[in-house]
């Protein structure tokens, strides 16, 4: 107690070299917490869009399914088990066929994934209930991005060709029916979605799916032949990766920041254990030992960090609140991540990463203020008292 | 130990390496202090007063011999002990009054309390007593920096008494004080050996201090020359 009484009032009388480091490391404690709220709240948003448009609370994916390789399309279909075909009734899971095409928007040849979905299904977020036909045409929705690459607009006619099972090639047209705009790239880069029971009906495959998407309420056994079953920690492992990587790339920043702030504590360590040995030396005089002065330098060093926090908490506090509350636009261009990525980031800051940061930052200042202080206890005191140089 | 003595000093030797051989400080040194004494230990620059100093307050060890100060023996005085000794009972006074700067000079006064862990209102009775008996009440709030040396001294005066050690030791006290100031604090740290009963080691050359010392033990090339007792 009595060391870090002393420490704090060493330290406020160090004044503004005090203050100079402490501000520094309190900017470390915000830019750690918001940096990695921040990619925190991407993971969560970017995980709860996911599972809105895309992955559901899991899915089935035929046996020869690979969604990296497209030519593994050809033979990914399977005509779907009893269980899929109640739970996809019951509209507890969604069942969707995939196959290529390609589409002729204004003369230009793209190729596209044409995709066929439950139409009404409710366990995904895309609008299928515009994919229920009306007249003789084929109604099909796609998202923004699509609609932006291909300049396609609601109720625009788009020519598709495909290949049956047979490997035939056919073409019919498609009628825009809607577009929806998803922070999810992968439900809506090239990609026409259109009823299933027509795509059936294109392809030959009556009765088939690629993917079965599940949804909360669906009750399916852990293992149908011919089909596996895929988790999130397997759907969201590309997400999870990107925003690992992103995180490692983010964190140089706050990290070249804690090690300028540590460096300077170091320094200042150094510094004061050179010139004030006379100090040292009275204090030896006055009954402490040689441990408890290195306790005493150890403890003023390492409260830089807990001055910081203190600072940090007066500003950061409400910044981060602030940010938290009112989110962080992303920059045009985040969704060519290929990820799941919202207009703007909701960051979130858990108790874990707020003390885990804390934990940190103060075991890192009390290591960088231990390292130097060691020398005191190989000091003689006779000499530090006269202030000589050791 | 005899009734009264509080530091004995037996066949005392310090030696230190320099470069391939050694230099000897102390040697052949047998001496006894009583409680209550005012005494000096005199000598040229060298003779070896301030490593007799630093023995006695446990500071540094002997090469040879044995001492024993306030019932504590060399031979028992592990880093521990000797803290434990300086912190209750022996109070040091220096040549540059060795005051932290960053402190006020209550808070320097205080801080030989705060190792004693002492409440806040017995130590803040200690200290304001301490900073009376040197005349210092008024600059309690004022930092070292802001003190002349006299002022400076008379801080570490009151720090060094605020414990009421048993022993104080002071080396070369007066060294950066001008006559009146040298008087002055002389004054004061006579008047509390007598009020307090103190026992007051001084580590010296400097006449204005010699005139005041009721023994005077004097080195040279670290052996004791003389023992005199003054009548005053």
């Amino acid at each position: 107690m009595i060391a870090f009484k002393l420490a704090y009032r060493n330290l406020v009388g160090a004044g503004l070299r005090t203050f100079l480091i402490v501000f520094v490391l309190s900017v470390s404690y915000v830019l750690i917490i918001f940096m990695n709220g921040l990619y925190r709240g991407w993971e969560r948003e970017g995980k709860f869009e996911m599972i809105r448009w895309e992955v559901g609370q899991g899915q089935y994916w035929q046996e020869n399914y690979d969604p990296y390789d497209p030519v593994t399309l050809t033979d990914a279909h399977a005509p779907l088990p009893a269980s899929f075909e109640r739970a996809t009734e019951n509209g507890s899971a969604a069942a969707i066929l995939v196959t290529q095409a390609t589409v002729y928007p204004e003369g230009r040849m793209l190729g596209i994934m044409l995709k066929g979905i439950s139409a009404g299904q409710e366990v995904l977020a895309i609008p299928t209930d515009l994919l229920i036909p009306k007249d003789n045409e084929i109604p099909a929705v796609i998202g923004t991005r699509f609609a932006q690459n291909a300049n396609l607009a609601e109720g625009d006619h788009i020519l598709v060709r495909w290949r049956d099972v047979n490997g035939t090639f056919d073409a019919t047209e498609l009628t825009i029916s809607g577009i929806f705009n998803s922070s999810v790239p992968a439900v809506d880069n090239s990609q026409i979605w259109i009823s299933l029971d027509r795509l059936q009906q294109m392809t030959g495959m009556p009765g088939e799916a690629t993917i079965l998407v599940i949804g909360e309420d669906a009750v399916l056994p852990a293992e149908v032949a011919g089909w596996e079953f895929q988790g999130h920690d397997v759907l969201f492992a590309e997400l999870d990766q990107m925003i690992k990587t992103k995180s490692i790339g983010g964190s140089v920043f706050y990290l070249i920041l804690l090690a300028l702030a540590l460096l300077a504590v170091f320094d200042t360590q150094v510094l004061s254990i050179f010139r004030r040995q006379r100090e040292i030396g009275t204090y030896i005089s006055m009954g402490m030992t040689r441990r408890q002065v290195v306790g005493l330098f150890t403890v003023e060093g390492a409260m830089h960090a807990v001055l910081a926090l203190l600072l940090g908490a007066i500003y950061g506090i409400p910044l981060l609140l602030y940010v938290g509350s009112k989110g962080l636009g992303m920059p045009e261009g985040t969704d060519s991540f290929g990820m799941a990525a919202a207009q703007r980031i909701m960051p979130y800051y858990s108790l874990a990463l707020v003390i885990g940061t804390v934990v940190l930052v103060i075991i890192a200042t009390t290591i960088v203020s231990y390292m130097p202080s060691r020398k005191i206890a190989k000091m003689n005191p006779t000499e530090a008292i006269r202030g000589k140089i050791q | 130990m005899k009734n009264g003595t509080i530091i004995t000093i037996e066949n005392l030797a310090r030696h230190y390496p320099v470069g391939g051989g050694r230099f000897t400080a102390l040697s052949g040194v047998n001496l006894t202090f009583s409680r209550g004494e005012f005494t000096g230990i005199v000598g040229p620059s060298g003779s070896g007063k301030t490593t007799m100093l630093n023995i006695i307050g446990s500071l540094d060890t002997p090469s040879e011999g044995v001492t024993d100060v306030l019932g504590t023996t060399s031979k028992e005085m592990t880093p521990k002990v000797a803290a434990t000794l300086r912190k209750k009972h022996i109070g040091f006074i220096f040549q540059t009054y060795n005051l932290m700067s960053v402190y006020t000079v209550y808070e320097n006064v205080e801080f030989p309390l705060l190792l004693l862990k002492m409440s806040a209102s017995e130590r803040k009775k200690a200290v304001l007593d301490a900073l009376e008996w040197v005349g210092l009440t008024d600059k309690i709030k004022s930092k070292p920096p802001q003190l002349s040396g006299g002022e400076s001294q008379r801080v570490a005066i009151a720090r060094a008494m605020v414990k009421r050690p048993e022993l104080v030791l002071a080396d070369e006290p007066t060294a950066n004080l001008d006559a009146k100031n040298s008087h002055h604090i002389l004054r004061t740290m006579e008047e509390l050996n007598r009020e307090l009963e103190t026992t007051f080691i001084f580590a010296t050359h400097d006449e204005k201090v010699i005139q005041y010392l009721r023994r005077i033990i004097t080195l040279e090339d670290g052996r004791v020359v003389s023992d005199e007792r003054v009548k005053q």
